[in-house]
């Protein structure tokens, strides 16, 4: 039975009651620190490492922003762990990646408490600077997006947010919930063991549950479900060849940011960053010889392909690739179009349970006999 | 214009798939010249970027072959190499490579016969298909 603890709040108030959880959590020992959005010296909201109870008056969990993924920032925290007991606020998007470089021994979550925030989007990183210098925080920006707008003047939250149908995080020990808590307040739910144990020691009562909040969720995710089939179906409609998918990466230069930003390209070091791929100027004139001309840097088809064979079957639809694109590709539907194929062939889903086998993991014998055709 | 002549790369494992080739020149039975052959030590370790790498340069079809399940040198490698084969192929058709483009085939170091018959079956597949829609790209975009 889920525990939930209401944590109502005054206008501009918000933070200052989270703060006062996460103080409790860490004053009462539940947790030695946490990891959560927290509000910069001068501007921004970037994830912070908390160790002292004194410090966590100037978080923000609600905040529109995922600057870097949180997945990697769990990565870099876990993957040679601190022995320490950590609460880690993030987005769904961000867990269902943990729970996938959980797989791959690149998070370790012994220590870790999971706390999934609700998430009704994100800014991109300049846009989130906008949408502050015009006045927005957090509480404004749930109250207008639960009430389906998120839109500002000149941006709205990304792409990858409009058609993300997970806006409530799974596989956690508790959430903060802010669909169907009615305004001016919010509830703080314990999903596991873990997360009780903790909820009891920040020292808030267990109290009602949210009422509106199961119907409220469902809502939401058929909204984003409906918009992602169109987008999906409007993408794969513009991008059925070889030559359609040159065309939307015409402005690649090869720097790779993509890979470096997605929380699931998890090679430390990229093939094409090996001597694999450090040609001799002998071996690029035979390639150009082959049709008369070469494309200088080559190859850019070949890498984002190759990146879809590694790690479409991981693919979070974070939309991270694609903000961090310097050149404005819009890279999130075509990673999200292809996972979804290879997902879909392996009866696969990223980040839907961290002791389902990752498909390249294994192999059956009597299976997939489709793809030879043949018995004996 | 002459006839379309598909030219397929096919990957044949040493052990067992490459033999059958070997076997089958030996026994003098006659397969299409489209069949241009890479040996490599196992089905296995036919990685996805030979296969990309294969199609973007404009191959009209790509030919994996491999030891029978059971059978392989390597214990598994086959079955792995299946597993990758169903993935990339979710990737590929995607961009307008289909199935038909690219086989996965077991043929035993014994059945030069069978090899035959895929190399024929597959050229006469891939000649009614047509060319690679990538054909004609060249190195242009890729
Ligand atoms: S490919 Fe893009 S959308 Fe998919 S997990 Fe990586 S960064 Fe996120
Ligand atoms: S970040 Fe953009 S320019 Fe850089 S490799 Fe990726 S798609 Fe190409
Ligand atoms: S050795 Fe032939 S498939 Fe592995």
């Amino acid at each position: 039975m889920p525990k939930f603890a209401k944590l109502p709040f005054k206008k501009d108030e918000l933070n200052k009651n989270l703060s006062g959880f996460f103080k409790g959590m860490l004053e009462n020992g539940a947790v030695n620190a946490v990891l959560v959005p927290m509000a910069q010296a001068k501007k921004g909201v970037r994830l912070t490492l908390v160790t002292s109870a004194a410090n966590t008056a100037q978080v923000d969990p609600f905040a529109p922003i995922a600057a870097v993924s949180g997945a990697k920032i769990a990565s870099s925290l876990t993957s040679r762990p601190s022995r320490r007991k950590v609460a880690m606020v993030l987005r769904s998007c961000e867990i269902r990646a943990v729970i996938e470089l959980v797989k791959l021994k690149q998070v370790n979550l012994d220590n870790v408490l999971l706390i999934g925030m609700d998430c009704l989007g994100r800014y991109e990183n300049t846009d989130f600077a906008k949408f502050q210098e015009q006045g927005g925080t957090s509480e404004s920006f749930l109250e207008n997006a639960l009430a389906g707008k998120t839109s500002m003047p000149d941006f709205d939250i990304a792409g990858a947010c409009k058609i993300c149908e997970f806006p409530m995080a799974d596989n956690v020990d508790m959430r903060l919930c802010a669909i169907g808590a009615g305004n001016g307040s919010v509830f703080i739910e314990a999903v596991s063991a873990k997360g009780e144990e903790a909820l009891e020691k920040s020292g808030l009562k267990i109290g009602e549950t949210p009422a509106g909040r199961g119907e409220a969720v469902k809502k939401l995710v058929a909204v984003r479900t409906e918009a992602r089939d169109r987008k999906f179906a409007e993408y794969r409609a513009e991008t059925n060849s070889f030559e359609a998918l040159g065309d939307k990466l015409a402005a690649c230069v090869n720097c790779y940011n993509c890979r470096v930003a997605c929380p699931v390209c998890y090679c430390n070091e990229c093939v094409f960053l090996t001597d694999t791929f450090r040609h001799t100027g002998e071996q690029f004139m035979m390639w150009a010889d082959q049709g008369g001309l070469l494309k200088m840097p080559n190859d850019t088809l070949f890498y984002h392909l190759t990146r879809m064979t590694h790690m479409s079957l991981f693919c979070v639809g974070c939309g991270q690739c694609t903000s961090a694109c310097p050149n404005d590709i819009d890279l999130m539907p075509l990673f999200r179009t292809c996972a979804d194929k290879t997902q879909a062939r392996f009866n696969y889903q990223a980040g839907r349970a961290v002791d389902e086998e990752q498909p390249m993991a294994g192999f059956k014998s009597d299976e997939l006999v489709e793809v030879t055709g043949q018995v004996k | 214009m002459g006839e379309f002549e598909p030219r397929i790369v096919a990957f044949f494992c040493n052990w067992c798939t490459y033999t059958a080739a070997d076997l089958a020149g030996t026994s003098r039975l006659s397969y299409p010249h489209n069949i241009k052959i890479i040996r490599v030590m196992c089905s296995g370790m036919v990685d996805p970027k030979f296969v990309l790498k294969a199609f973007l340069n404009g191959a009209d079809g790509v030919l994996v072959g491999g030891c029978w399940p059971g059978d392989c040198h390597y214990i598994n490698g086959n079955l792995k190499a299946r597993r990758r084969v169903a993935l990339i192929t979710e990737v590929l058709k995607q961009y307008g490579i289909g199935e038909e483009r690219f086989w996965l085939r077991w043929i035993a170091a014994s059945e030069g016969n069978m090899l035959k018959e895929i190399a024929d079956d597959m050229t006469a597949k891939l000649k009614q298909l047509g060319p690679s829609p990538q054909r004609n790209m060249g190195q242009m975009a890729v």
